[in-house]
């Protein structure tokens, strides 16, 4: 499969998906380790990709949003942003609405 | 031209900021002294008014391909407009430590 279609089908399948640095439990990065964090604590599973791990995904994921940087945050399938968006959300208190619609629509 | 003055040049001439902070941040991360790898921007400018989050770091993202391309490894965004940066006072978050994946990277 094409990467740029293995990384479609990561953001539609899963409803929140973190590529990042590391895993939630061993960030190897201080963006990917907060945003980790942020997402932990809206309460539900979430997918996600370790891009260290994952040469295609690290090399091309920067060219399916047109987005530089890791981490990247996926929600229903649509790119919210990196560390710093994603923070902000979480002290605003969407990232938990955000997240927790996403969860109830997917079951 | 440092990077860090570079930064500086093209979000002033392409913003027109009311404030505008281009921190480099590359000493509190796994890199050799004197780099120039890791930077925090604060930009405030109106430019932002009515635009998401994700546009405005679109903005900067697409401002600095080059930088992004090249040497910068990391950017940290803080995207204001006037009346957001008042009411935080002009706080914004500091940066993580870093855990020693940059070498990973670039």
């Amino acid at each position: 499969m094409d990467i740029l279609e293995r990384i479609k089908e990561q953001v539609e399948s899963n409803s929140v998906v973190l590529y990042m640095k590391g895993t939630p439990q061993i960030p190897q990065c201080g963006f990917s380790s907060r945003t980790a964090e942020a997402l932990k604590s809206c309460g539900h599973e979430f997918a996600y990709v370790n891009v260290l791990m994952d040469p295609e995904v690290f090399e091309n994921l920067p060219k399916f949003a047109d987005w530089p940087t890791f981490p990247q945050l996926y929600i229903n399938g649509e790119l919210v942003g990196g560390c710093d968006i994603t923070l902000e959300l979480h002290e605003k208190g969407e990232l938990q609405k955000m997240v927790s619609e996403a969860v109830a629509q997917q079951s | 031209m440092t990077i860090q003055a570079n930064i500086e040049a093209k979000i002033t001439d392409a913003l027109q900021p009311e404030y505008l902070e281009v921190a480099n941040e590359s000493h509190m991360h796994n890199v050799p002294p004197g780099s120039e790898s890791h930077f925090k921007v604060t930009v405030v400018t109106t430019e932002f008014d009515g635009k998401m989050l994700v546009a405005r770091h679109r903005i900067l993202n697409q401002l600095l391909k080059d930088e992004l391309n090249g040497p910068v490894h990391a950017l940290s965004l803080n995207t204001l407009t006037p009346e957001e940066w008042q009411e935080k006072n002009g706080e914004v978050r500091k940066s993580p430590p870093c855990l020693g994946g940059s070498k990973a990277g670039k």
